[in-house]
């Protein structure tokens, strides 16, 4: 690690003071992704600005519209295993309990979960070309060893995926990011939040510089009833996803009155294509229904040799996780395959 | 009882201006002054500054779990945490986990009784992580208990040994 200076924001606007005073400076929080990059000398830092001190944004709380408003500092594990999270979203929680370890679970916030970096082994190795690193430098994985990589929303410049788990969840469950910085406050839908390479790779996001996340709000529709997360990976526990399906689905009979699907593993930020959930509407919860959804989600999906497995892959995995969704008690730890 | 430490490989270095922080943790229930760089990770302090090298350092990136202790109850690994975040907390090691009378705790015993290690390496991680899973709670049956300790990695491959002596210790070794 470089050798960088410390200090604690007790504010949020303390916090952005602090970050925009310091040179090159970043927030850290769980430190389980900066640290991380730090020691490999993957990003560096002139200060970090700790910000668990702050003394908003630790609690999970009920919103008057009838959503879930959870802090941006609340660890994955506490959120994962809060009451109103485990009763109306069960999804999430089962989501963020397939990601990491349980101590990694106990240190990452939400805030950082959200901003994690990508895992891509090119990114990862200092000596290797990589746009998202050093842009303009090129891109090692399009012609390298991509098994991991993209297949989906790609671009000439970067095929890396974005790897949060929880994140999968919450594009399935429609969540808002709410944002502080030093001009104003607002808030993205995570769907919008996270961004595709195109020719700006180094950019994972739409969190501009000096801003802050402060909470994640989930609407009221959570899909308790039906539901399932599905990852895919080279060992049962504790490996990123090769291929990852969040499903809510709202029944009536047999027949689907609502449906969310989001695909992690397979691009830089999860995927959803809202056409496929339309087509699903008012039809029976068929594997052959799913099957055409999913031809739908997986339009353009193109492999890069390694990686060509994913798109058979996340065929399969829509549709098993449609019909897991149908019974949500048969889900195991870990979210292996059941069914 | 307070003392303040410093590394032994900081001795002779020259400490760049404002960036040296004294914090004071609780480690084993003996309150610990420390002086740490904010790039100190809290593993390296136990076991450079304070000399308790119970605690393992296998990665040295939150991929192995050998480095897990305990703190303010929960299980975390100490290579990805800062010393200096964790000023005020209560950290428990390997070290501190048997009771004062010489007894070894029960999940040490059923270690040695289940044959639930070979180099030994990963052993004080497993253990505490063991007892941070069993403080959360969350782990009802085999399966769970799996699942749970998937963050401490065993290359002996003890992993089944390992599994049945915490069976043993959570719940008389039933699922519940
Ligand atoms: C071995 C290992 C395995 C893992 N496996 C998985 C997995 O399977 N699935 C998965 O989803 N994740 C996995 N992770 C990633 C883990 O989930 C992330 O590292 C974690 O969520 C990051 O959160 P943090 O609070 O520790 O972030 P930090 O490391 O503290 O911060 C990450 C980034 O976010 C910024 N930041 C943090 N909070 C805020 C905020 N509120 N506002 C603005 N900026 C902020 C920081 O400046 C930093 O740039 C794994 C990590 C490790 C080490
Ligand atoms: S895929 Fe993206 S992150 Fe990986 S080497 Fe190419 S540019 Fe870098
Ligand atoms: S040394 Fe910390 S997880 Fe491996
Ligand atoms: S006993 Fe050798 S690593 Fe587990």
């Amino acid at each position: 690690m470089n050798n960088f200076a410390y200090s604690r924001a007790h504010t949020v606007t303390d916090a952005i003071q602090q970050l925009n005073s310091h040179g090159q400076s970043q927030f850290i929080a769980g430190g389980t992704n900066v640290v991380d990059l730090l020691k490999y000398f993957i990003t560096s830092a002139d200060a970090l600005v700790d910000i668990n001190p702050i003394e908003e944004h630790h609690s999970i709380e009920e919103m008057e519209d009838g959503g879930v408003r959870i802090g941006a500092l609340v660890t994955n594990a506490d959120t994962a295993y809060h009451p109103l999270i485990e009763q109306r979203y069960p999804l999430l929680a089962k989501a963020i309990l397939a990601g990491a370890s349980p101590q990694i679970r106990n240190m990452a916030t939400n805030g950082g979960n959200l901003l994690q970096r990508t895992r891509c082994y090119y990114f990862y190795d200092a000596n290797a070309p990589c746009n998202k690193r050093e842009p303009g430098s090129g891109c090692s994985a399009i012609d390298g060893y991509n098994r991991i990589m993209a297949i989906l929303g790609t671009s000439e410049q970067c095929i890396a995926v974005f790897p949060s788990d929880m994140c999968v969840a919450l594009a399935a469950l429609d969540a808002q990011i709410n944002i502080s910085g030093p001009y104003a406050d607002h808030t993205i839908p995570l769907v919008d939040f996270h961004r595709l390479p195109g020719d700006t790779p180094h950019l994972d996001n739409n969190l501009q510089p000096g801003e802050i996340i402060t909470s994640i709000d989930l609407p009221a529709q959570g899909f308790s009833r039906n539901y399932s997360y599905l990852k895919l990976r080279d060992r049962n526990s504790y490996a990123f996803a090769l291929v990852s399906v969040a499903t809510g689905l709202e029944l009536e009979g047999d027949v689907i009155r609502d449906v969310r699907i989001a695909v992690g593993g397979v691009a830089h930020k999860p995927w959803r294509v809202p056409e496929a959930e339309d087509f699903l509407r008012g039809k029976t919860a068929s594997r052959e229904n799913f099957g055409a959804a999913a031809d739908i989600i997986l339009r353009g999906a193109t492999g890069f040799m390694h990686n060509n497995f994913k798109i058979e892959l996340a065929k399969r995995a829509i549709i098993r996780n449609g019909m897991m969704a149908l019974h949500p008690e048969t889900q195991l730890p870990g979210a292996q395959p059941s069914l | 009882m307070s003392i303040l430490y410093s590394p032994t490989s900081m001795q002779g270095h020259e400490v760049e201006e404002g960036k040296l922080h004294t914090i004071s943790l609780t480690i084993n229930g003996v309150r610990k002054e420390i002086q740490v760089l904010p790039w100190v990770s809290l593993l390296d302090a136990l076991r450079e500054y304070l000399h308790l090298t119970g605690t393992k350092k296998g990665c040295d990136h939150g991929q192995c779990g050998a480095c897990t202790v305990l703190c303010d109850g929960k299980r975390i690994n100490s290579c990805l945490t800062l010393a200096v975040m964790k000023e005020g907390s209560d950290i428990t090691t390997i070290e501190g986990i048997a009771p004062a009378d010489g007894e070894l705790h029960p999940l040490q015993k059923a270690f040695i009784e289940h044959d639930a290690f070979q180099c030994g390496y990963c052993t004080p991680g497993q253990i505490c992580s063991a007892i941070g899973m069993m403080e959360e709670g969350k782990a009802h049956t085999r399966d769970d208990v799996k699942e749970l300790m998937s963050g401490n990695l065993c290359r002996c491959g003890a992993n089944t040994n390992i599994i049945d002596a915490i069976m043993e210790v959570k719940e008389g070794g039933k699922d519940e």
